[in-house]
């Protein structure tokens, strides 16, 4: 078994158990971190497959960003899973076993049929070339299309997430800055002028 | 290196909507709530505008654009003027709906417009990325728009549901298009196309992927045994959302069947063929009959839709293209009776009351001679009942069927059989508005122009039924 292989093994490996932790663990922080060692680990898969380029935004955007964000959240949210997680232990049973019946059926057919001879493996890219040029290249031209629907996809979600979340609530005492500062002195000071009373004696 | 342009031209009506619904949602931002009127009358706009630009594009030879990933042909420019058509009809059917239930939102129409847009891209789609992204991007705007009555407990629960699956069957989707690459090493559709054409059928793993594309494509349809979230979401959405759900994206769902299965991997005939006619059968039986014991007409009208889309599949199944303008025939007529029959609850609908039970349609013949006929050339076109236009929807589908290269004949009598079971419920909805005394005396008073279409809507079945060659014919010419 030559080096590569074995490295990504061990990636491979811990890739699939981190991915199991992230829906078994009961602490949803615990989850959020073991997705994060599954984005790090496809990234190191995707570094063997010399897409480097991809491999490290995976790391930047989604464990530098979107991950400590989602902890952040996760982390404000104080969600109580032991209520969500109700029945899990009843339906764990089926679930497993129609889990590995799929994947038992999913691996007769697969295994054999992706094998070297039917399929030779791509040529390996000599030290100097760039991928993050070849994606370049394409992105705004044969794929530009595809990347504007992608990002008008990304403007609905912002609409959708913008309209099923604000709320205006109008009993809330809220201030504003703008009318403070714009404040004038008969706004606030009423002088009432009263004749001086006369000092009884 | 030297960039081509792409031929934007191709592309012009998506573009427009794009353009015009981001115009919408900024000048929403700045109406007051008594002038919202004027983002509905834009989205009409832009809906009128699309119908333009796609008719001045009909009569040139198809084309494919943006490096193969984008297709305009004929057929993609009918469906794309049945969705801005149904689509229109639906903002105005809900118009009054929503104001009534103070929903009347700009993001309503700006979901509404997105949606529209994932649908032309669907129906444009050329390749695989494209198909799937603007399922997404249709998906996306529904889940969002079922969502958006955030304080009804039983319309987050439908969201929520929708959502769940929706990702699932995407995820189903995705994978069996990604076993697909792996064998051809292309996402167009062509190129697919030509690869298996070229190497022959016999690769295990290219119906491997085709079992994941059929399985992703009928939870979208909605065809049994994925049918669950049908009737939950049908019945949880406000009508408005149903009424949008149900009609324009079927015709985008027959799109994505058409680009995937027949222009991409038609070779794959007799393996598909198989599992969509377990899925028809199952579609047309399920349908049929659980919607017999439905009371709430909008799960009744979910159940019918099942069914419904057993037929359509029938016409795929027959893999010839007679089968495939029948279906195209199919989905059309059903996008308009389905239109129609939503429509024909939120008329009967008002503030603070939903008219969708079948105790509510009780009597409707004394209340309103007119409305109640306009249902029942409605629910006897669903129905199949001779001079309506459902009738020679379903008889061209189950011909096609019958003219099969293989012989299907007992596939064709048992859509007859189930169409019978089906007529049941529809006419028994007939017999309610008719012969039954009303409970609910209050008058219909709607709109001028929602009682102009909503008249139109239920003539246009009697009128398409006693001409139905011209819609037909036009469907024979754009699939050959």
């Amino acid at each position: 078994m030559s080096l590569e292989k074995i490295i990504f093994y061990l990636f491979a490996t811990i890739l699939v158990l981190a991915a199991l932790r992230v829906i078994t663990s009961r602490n949803p922080v615990h989850s959020a971190l073991y997705l994060v060692l599954c984005f790090f680990s496809s990234a190191a898969l995707w570094i063997l497959l010399q897409a480097e380029f991809l491999a490290i935004t995976l790391v930047l955007v989604y464990v530098g960003a979107v991950m400590v964000l989602f902890l952040f959240v996760v982390m404000m949210l104080n969600i109580n899973l032991d209520v969500m997680r109700e029945g899990f232990i009843k339906y764990l049973p089926i679930g497993i076993t129609v889990a590995l019946i799929s994947v038992l059926e999913m691996g007769i057919v697969i295994t054999g049929n992706f094998t070297l001879d039917k399929f030779p493996a791509p040529a390996r890219k000599a030290v100097d070339y760039s991928n993050t040029e070849a994606i370049g290249n394409v992105l705004y031209t044969e794929y530009l299309f595809s990347f504007e629907i992608a990002a008008v996809l990304l403007l609905v979600a912002i609409v959708a997430a913008i309209a099923l979340t604000m709320r205006k609530r109008p009993n809330t005492r809220s201030q504003n800055p703008s009318e403070q500062v714009l404040v004038k002195k008969s706004d606030r000071l009423h002088i009432v002028k009263m004749d001086a009373e006369e000092k009884q004696s | 290196m030297i960039i081509d342009m792409p031929n934007l031209e191709l592309a012009l009506p998506e573009i427009f909507v794009l353009g015009m619904t981001c115009a919408v949602l900024i000048i929403d931002l700045f109406l007051k709530d008594k002038n919202r009127i004027i983002t509905y009358l834009l989205a009409q706009l832009t809906l009128l505008g699309a119908v333009l630009i796609t008719y001045s594009q009909i009569g040139s030879p198809s084309t494919t654009g943006f490096s193969g990933s984008f297709i305009r042909d004929p057929m993609g420019d009918i469906l794309k003027i049945f969705i801005y058509v149904i689509t229109a009809t639906v903002f105005l059917y809900s118009r009054d709906y929503l104001r009534a239930r103070g929903q009347f939102k700009g993001e309503y129409y700006a979901l509404g417009l997105f949606g529209v847009l994932g649908m032309m891209i669907m129906v444009s789609a050329h390749s695989f990325l494209t198909v799937y992204l603007g399922l997404e991007l249709l998906s996306l705007s529904l889940y969002s728009m079922v969502a958006l009555n955030r304080d009804s407990e039983v319309s987050t629960e439908a969201a929520m549901k929708y959502f769940v699956l929706g990702a699932i069957a995407s995820g189903m989707l995705l994978y069996g298009m990604s076993m697909i690459y792996g064998i051809t090493g292309s996402l167009n559709v062509v190129e697919i196309g030509a690869y298996i054409n070229k190497n022959g059928t016999s690769n295990i793993i290219l119906d491997f992927g085709l079992v994941f594309i059929v399985v992703g494509l009928a939870f979208k349809l909605g065809a049994v045994p994925f049918h669950m979230w049908v009737p939950d979401i049908y019945h949880g959405a406000q009508t408005s959302v149903t009424l949008y759900i149900g009609t324009a994206p079927k015709i985008a769902a027959f799109a994505i069947i058409m680009r995937i299965l027949v222009d991409g991997m038609e070779a794959l005939h007799t393996d598909w063929q198989q599992m969509l006619t377990i899925l028809a059968v199952l579609s047309l039986a399920i349908g049929n009959i659980v919607a017999i014991a439905q009371t709430n007409i909008k799960r009744m009208l979910a159940y019918s839709t099942i069914s419904h889309v057993g037929f359509l599949l029938l016409g795929i199944i027959s893999a010839r293209p007679d089968g495939y303008s029948a279906s195209m025939f199919y989905v059309l007529v059903y996008a308009l009776m389905s239109v129609g029959s939503f429509g024909m609850i939120i008329l009967l609908s008002r503030s603070g009351f939903e008219a969708d039970t079948l105790d509510d349609f009780k009597g409707l013949n004394e209340r309103s001679k007119w409305y109640a006929f306009m249902m029942l050339l409605l629910m006897f076109s669903m129905a199949g009942v001779p001079p309506t236009v459902g009738f020679f929807a379903k008889l061209w589908v189950i011909e096609a069927v019958l003219n099969a290269d293989t012989d299907m004949t007992w596939l064709a009598i048992t859509a007859v059989l189930f169409s019978v079971v089906g007529a049941f419920y529809y006419i028994r909805l007939v017999k309610i508005m008719y012969f039954d005394k009303p409970e609910d005396d209050s008058a219909i008073t709607p709109d001028v122009d929602l009682k102009v279409v909503i008249s139109a809507n239920g003539i246009l079945m009697l009128a398409l039924g006693v001409y139905p060659g011209a819609l037909m014919s036009i469907c024979q010419s754009v699939i050959q």
